[in-house]
């Protein structure tokens, strides 16, 4: 190694920006900008993972940049929760990128050099947060990736696209501003630091009140975990092109904010507090509503991207209900949702973006018999959905088993209830899709020929629904990461 | 030699713009003109550095004008508040005027350069000389040297308007300084001296009097208007929308700082906190103004089509901001106001010199002719998106670490406190929107035509200067956090 372990850190996160750099430099030549994109994506993965040995031993990498207000750092440290984050990132990076390619171009989309810089920024701003050692260098980041993300929304430049990039980005800097930057100016004016620390960062002695209305300013600060009734900001996103969904549902977006929703959790109120909070009470059960509403309101819709996006707001509560559980199996659980959703959702958006390219469908009545045409899509589809309604052999099994686990753990026997109807409803509302895909009849005005999705297409699709195979029967490594998380929390 | 130049450095800060002016005047050759105005004013830039330098090795500076002692002669004082705006004020003229020589090029008729610059120096010497006096007649001479250079500035602007505008400050601005004139007779009635100092040695025995409590009275609204505090703004959205570019962003990031340094001299430095806040029901006042002043100003910039005008209405809301703080009355409260006045100068100067790139393409600043510009201008539209998320208070910028200190003091004071924050955080939002609709017009919006029509190199340095700094100062606060800290502890002790 060249650099210090200390150096590495910040060298990672800089490495996309540099190949955004890059990405402009050579926008004129489309081969040699997506092998640039695909290069950096590679590097940047190894990167990411030549830390995983040293964080599984327990060791902790540490680098500050600078000082912005005394006693308050811009710096990185790196710790479990990070790492699993980071690595998600990384890797699905370079599949959607593989899928862009394919995407884009089978879409004849305009202004590609800027979706790719966008793109790579929004990557480096992801890895940054994921590595950030206090709630100000997280705040940071989580509104760099806000921004660099919005470009990517409003893309298309229509009336439509614009309408929904505001809405996106009024709502994330709504939330963000109104609450999460006063509950974190309130957290320090309360603990004195900042600074993510194993056990939480309050005094014993902090009245439960204000613990309580920090809780509550924090969870819905982080508008990008969509609790509801914050969530609007996801389906209006959906007008952006669908490697930009799979960005927002499944790489970085919607995952940095659960991510940062679990980092407070565990790290600054710590499990200790968190169960003598009130609070937690309420927003255990909001989190549990917002799982069943938003399933609800998914198999109300007929557009497949919005029935996804609503699916999403689901499964983030998820993640929301385990951090708040405070239990082992909770917090582990939720870790583990981070990572399987992230392959399953970004699966069923690869194969929502296929058949758009393919046949210029988005809505799922339209799509009956399609499984006859496009075998592949409709396959990695099927296996998608088993692992958000968490069924064997796909990944999601074990997050959702962890999950149920915590609830009874805590004795939720309600919020138990909650997790099996909502799984019933998942099963509802996406495995129809495959089977009539397969079964369903022709429909009478289908086009003479339709052919599968162009191959890069293909292959971020084999990728991702493979990797929820894989790690179905090996989540050793992922499992490991999790429990160190809890070590962390207790 | 030297040692002559630095035993007179605090009258060399004033003189050097004010005995250049009528220099430039009479030359009336263009290019020397604007020389010796920049010249000029990076020098009194150097002496504000090195006065800042004094002040914050050696403490208070006194410097008597031609060897009259205090109270008879005119003093000058530099304590750090106002060492801290002399460098800000004369900082920002130099990279105004390196702005300013391609700008007037197309907003003003060639035979009126050099009366121009001469103006433009006067004004600026009016503003230093406010800063850096301890005789309050004195301040009143400068405010009026300034206040009427200021006039002819706006003037100059090329639409008709201007002169209406023009005609509109000027009628508020002597209002303004007549009640300012008028408040400072009374104390002179009442105590007999015009110093500074001595005025505060010897008012606590006049205290209780209805001239004093009428000259407070008086002084305080005659510099809300020239400050600008809502409701008295009316003046400043035409005279900064209709006057030449580089007026604009001169007037906006120096005269009404100066201003609300005026302000803060009187209140604390001569009234005294007690006087003021405890004896006069100034906290209320001015808290209830400035979180009116939020959030009118941010609401009218959304819905101004004229993008120099929605920065105007910005700024009337960023004087809010400096005055809640001011009105906090704690060191946490005023350094975050002071602070907020210096970020906030870099920020909008930023701005209003990434619209005179603009008007320099266009000849207007409408909304309409932003469309496309991400593609066309991409250089100044960034710095414009730079100084843009500084005015939201996005992390890493100048504005983000205002918004962290004036939010931080508010938590000290309960509900009060609350409804300040609420304020500042709903400011911000509001924000988002008027800065928004010209980002989305800039890149999302098809241009009118594709050909490339970048800004000239001399008007993108200052801007981009000024777009660093609104970087800089959001990560390396030692300068300004510093500073202003250090000044409002002083203003807090009492003692000028």
């Amino acid at each position: 190694m060249i650099l210090s372990p200390e150096l590495m850190m910040p060298a990672t996160a800089l490495l996309p920006v540099l190949g955004a750099l890059l990405i402009a430099i050579t926008g004129r030549f489309p081969n040699i900008r997506e092998g640039v994109t695909l290069l950096t994506g590679v590097a940047t993965f190894l990167m990411v993972l030549q830390f995983l040995p040293g964080v599984l031993n327990g060791e902790v990498y540490e680098y500050t940049f600078a000082e912005p207000v005394p006693g308050i750092t811009l710096a990185f440290s790196l710790e479990p929760l990070g790492m699993l984050f980071a690595l998600i990132a990384s890797f699905l990076w370079i599949v959607t990128s593989v899928y862009a390619i394919g995407y884009m171009r089978g879409a004849n989309e305009q202004n590609q050099t800027r979706f790719y810089i966008c793109f790579a920024l929004a990557i480096a701003f992801t890895l940054a947060l994921a590595f950030s050692a206090n709630l100000l260098t997280l705040f940071v980041f989580y509104e760099m990736l806000t921004l660099s993300t919005y470009p990517l929304v409003a893309h298309k430049g229509t009336d439509e696209a614009r309408k929904g990039a505001r809405v996106y980005l009024g709502i994330l800097l709504t939330t963000s501003i109104a609450f999460f930057l006063p509950a974190i100016i309130w957290t320090y004016s309360v603990a004195g630091t900042l600074d993510f620390q194993v056990g939480g960062v309050f005094p014993d002695d902090v009245n439960p009140l204000v613990a309580g209305a920090l809780l509550l300013l924090f969870f819905y600060g982080a508008g990008k975990a969509a609790l509801m009734p914050f969530h609007r900001w996801l389906p209006s996103a959906m007008v952006a092109p669908t490697p930009v969904s799979a960005l927002l549902h499944a790489v970085a977006v919607v995952k940095a904010g659960v991510f940062t929703l679990l980092k407070i959790a565990v790290y600054i109120f710590g499990a200790d507090l968190l169960l003598d909070l009130d609070a937690r009470e309420i927003l255990l059960y909001i989190a549990g509503a917002s799982i069943l509403l938003a399933s609800l309101v998914a198999m109300t819709k007929d557009n497949l991207k919005a029935r996804l996006a609503y699916s999403t707001v689901s499964q983030l509560g998820y993640v929301t209900l385990g951090a708040l559980l405070a239990t082992q199996a909770g917090i582990e659980g939720s870790a583990m949702q981070i990572a399987t959703h992230a392959f399953g959702k970004i699966t069923l958006f690869f194969c929502a973006g296929a058949i758009y390219v393919a046949t210029a469908k988005t809505e799922i009545s339209d799509m009956k018999g399609l499984g006859r045409a496009m075998p592949i899509t409709m396959l990695a589809f099927f296996i998608g959905s088993l692992s958000i309604i968490g069924l064997p052999p796909a990944a999601g099994t074990w997050s959702k088993w962890y999950l149920m686990l915590g609830t009874l753990e805590a004795g939720y026997l309600v919020l138990m209830g909650a997790l099996m109807i909502s799984s019933l409803l998942n099963i509802a509302y996406l495995l129809p899709i495959p089977v009539q895909g397969f079964f369903g009849g022709e429909n009478k005005d289908q086009p003479v020929e339709i052919k599968e999705a162009p191959w890069p297409c293909l292959v971020g699709i084999g990728i991702t629904a493979i990797g929820c195979l894989v790690l179905f029967i090996c989540p050793e490594k992922l499992y490991e990461l999790a429990a160190l998380l809890y070590e962390g929390a207790s | 030699m030297m040692e002559v130049v630095l035993a007179n450095l605090p009258a060399l800060q004033v003189l050097l713009p004010l005995l250049t002016a009528p220099i430039c005047f009479l030359v009336r050759k263009n290019g020397i003109a604007w020389l010796l105005a920049f010249v000029a004013t990076l020098g009194s830039f150097v002496v504000a550095i090195n006065l800042f330098e004094q002040v914050s090795n050696e403490g208070v500076l006194s410097y008597t004008m031609g060897g009259w002692e205090p109270p008879w002669g005119i003093e000058y004082r530099i304590d750090e508040l106002s060492a801290f705006v002399l460098m800000l004020v004369s900082g920002i003229a130099t990279v105004t005027l390196a702005f300013a020589r391609k700008s007037i090029a197309k907003e003003i008729a060639p035979q009126s350069f050099a009366l121009f610059y001469t103006a433009l120096l006067l004004c600026l010497a009016g503003l230093l000389g406010i800063t850096i006096t301890g005789d309050a007649f004195n301040l009143f001479v400068f405010l009026e040297i300034s206040s009427l250079s200021s006039y002819i500035l706006i003037s100059f602007g090329k639409d008709n308007r201007a002169l209406t505008a023009s005609f509109q400050y000027l009628i508020m601005g002597t209002i303004g300084a007549t009640m300012l004139l008028i408040g400072i007779g009374f104390l002179y009635m009442m105590t007999g001296t015009l110093n500074m100092a001595d005025l505060a040695a010897r008012l606590p025995e006049v205290m209780d009097t209805n001239t004093v409590r009428a000259a407070f009275a008086f002084i305080i609204v005659g510099l809300s208007i020239k400050l600008a505090l809502f409701p008295l703004h009316i003046w400043l959205p035409n005279a900064y929308g209709y006057a030449p570019s580089t007026v604009t962003v001169f007037l906006a990031a120096t005269s009404t700082k100066v201003a609300l340094y005026a302000l803060l001299r009187f209140i604390f430095t001569i009234f005294g906190v007690e006087f003021a806040f405890g004896e006069m029901p100034l906290q209320f006042i001015l808290i209830f103004l400035s979180v009116l002043a939020v959030f009118s100003g941010s609401l009218t910039a959304i819905f101004q089509t004229n993008i120099k005008h929605v920065l105007a209405y910005s700024s009337i809301a960023q004087i809010g901001y400096m005055m809640i703080g001011v009105a906090l009355i704690s060191v946490a409260g005023l350094s975050a106001g002071i602070l907020h006045m210096f970020n906030h100068a870099i920020m909008k100067g930023c701005l209003f010199m990434a619209l005179g790139c603009v008007y320099y393409r266009h000849g207007s600043a409408r909304i309409e002719d932003f469309k496309g510009l991400g593609k066309t201008m991409p250089l100044t539209m960034a710095a414009f998106v730079v100084g843009g998320l500084g005015l939201i208070g996005m992390p890493l910028t100048a504005g983000f670490i205002s918004k962290w200190y004036l939010v931080m003091a508010a938590l000290e004071h309960g509900l009060a406190g609350a409804v300040i924050i609420f304020s500042v955080l709903a400011g911000s939002l509001l924000a988002v929107a008027y800065i928004w609709r010209v980002v989305e017009a800039a890149y999302f919006q098809a241009p009118g035509n594709d050909e490339k029509v970048e800004a000239p190199m001399a008007l993108l340095i200052p801007t981009w200067a000024l777009a660093l700094a609104t970087i800089y100062f959001g990560i390396d606060t030692q300068l300004s956090v510093g500073a202003a800290t250090q000044a409002a502890e002083s203003l807090m002790g009492g003692t000028p």
